[in-house]
C-alpha cells in the first residue's frame, strides 16, 4: 500500500508540491521580467561609460551559456536515472549538473571581477547598477540551485533518492532549467542585443 | 473524497536519452547560430527579430522538453504560461511607457 503521508494529491489528481513549484515559477517570471524590463528602459541612457559594447565579452558569455545549456541536460538525465533507480548515473549526472552550475558561477565571476578592474560598478551608471542587479539576480539563484543539488546528492549517497522520491529531483529539475530559460533570455537581450 | 492510489499519479511520457541529447544538440546549434548572427556584418539590419526569435525557440525546447510541459497536465502549463504573459506584457507596457520604442 502507498503511504499516503508521502503523496500530496489536490483535487485535480496532480502533486499539490508540483503544482505549488509551478506557482513559484510563474511568479519568478514576474520577478526577471521586471528586472529585464528595467535593463531594457535603462539601456542606452548611461551619461558615463563603460557601457555595453565596451565591455561585455560574447565569447567568454558563449562559453558560459552553453555550460549552462549542458547542465540542463545533465539534469534531465539525471532525473531519467533516478526514476529508473539508476543510482550511479544519477549521482554522475547530478554532480556533473552542479559542477557545471559552479562552473558558470565561475565565469561570473570571472566576468564581474574584470568590469569592476575596467571601471564599471554598481553605482558607475545605470547600465551597470541594472546590469550587476539582473545578472546578480540570476547568479545566486543558480547558486541556490547548486545547494539543492547537492543536497540531492548527499542524500543518494545516503540512499534516501530512490524512484520513490522522484519527484523531489524533478521539482528540482523545474528550478534549474527555469534557470537556464531565464539565461537564455538575458543572453540574447542582454549581451547579443547591444 | 476520492480515494487516490499509486496509479493515480499522472503519467508522464518519457523522451528517450537519445531525445534529450538531440535537443541539446539542436539547442547547442542555435546559440551557435545566434553568436554567428551577431557578428556577421550583413544581419546587423534585422538583428533583433532574428536572435528574439532564436532564443524564443530555445526557450520554448527547454520548457516543453525538459520541464515536460508538452506532455505534463495542461494545468502547469497554464500556471507557468499567465504570469509569462503577464511579465511580457509588462515589459512591453514599460518600454512603451519610458518611450523605448519612439525613434
Amino acid at each position: 500500500m502507498m503511504s499516503h503521508a508521502a503523496a500530496h494529491y489536490t483535487s485535480t489528481g496532480l502533486d499539490s508540491r508540483k503544482m505549488a513549484f509551478w506557482a513559484f515559477i510563474g511568479s519568478e517570471c514576474l520577478l526577471f521580467g521586471s528586472l529585464i524590463s528595467t535593463y531594457l528602459v535603462y539601456k542606452g541612457r548611461s551619461v558615463v561609460g563603460p557601457t555595453t559594447h565596451e565591455i561585455l565579452n560574447i565569447p567568454v558569455t558563449s562559453v558560459s551559456t552553453f555550460d549552462l545549456l549542458m547542465s540542463s541536460l545533465a539534469m534531465v538525465l539525471a532525473l531519467s536515472a533516478v526514476e529508473r533507480g539508476d543510482k550511479i548515473w544519477a549521482r554522475g549526472w547530478l554532480a556533473t549538473t552542479a559542477l557545471l552550475g559552479l562552473v558558470f558561477l565561475g565565469f561570473q565571476a570571472y566576468e564581474f571581477t574584470t568590469f569592476v578592474h575596467e571601471g564599471l560598478k554598481l553605482d558607475t551608471n545605470l547600465f551597470g547598477s541594472t546590469f550587476f542587479v539582473l545578472t546578480g539576480f540570476h547568479g545566486g539563484h543558480v547558486a541556490i540551485g547548486v545547494l539543492w543539488l547537492l543536497t540531492l546528492l548527499v542524500r543518494s549517497f545516503m540512499g534516501k533518492l530512490g524512484p520513490d522520491k522522484a519527484l523531489n529531483v524533478e521539482i528540482a529539475g523545474l528550478y534549474w532549467h527555469f534557470v537556464d530559460v531565464v539565461w537564455i533570455v538575458i543572453f540574447t537581450v542582454v549581451y547579443l542585443l547591444q | 473524497m476520492p480515494e487516490h492510489t499509486e496509479t493515480d499519479k499522472p503519467e508522464r511520457k518519457h523522451l528517450s536519452v537519445d531525445a534529450y541529447l538531440a535537443i541539446a544538440g539542436v539547442l547547442t546549434l542555435i546559440t551557435l547560430v545566434e553568436v554567428g548572427v551577431f557578428y556577421v556584418p550583413a544581419f546587423q539590419a534585422f538583428l533583433a527579430p532574428v536572435l528574439l526569435t532564436l532564443s524564443a525557440a530555445k526557450f520554448a525546447l527547454v520548457v516543453m522538453f525538459y520541464m515536460h510541459l508538452k506532455t505534463d497536465h495542461r494545468l502547469f502549463t497554464m500556471i507557468f504560461t499567465l504570469p509569462l504573459l503577464l511579465a511580457l506584457g509588462v515589459a512591453v507596457a514599460l518600454l512603451f511607457l519610458f518611450g523605448v520604442f519612439v525613434g
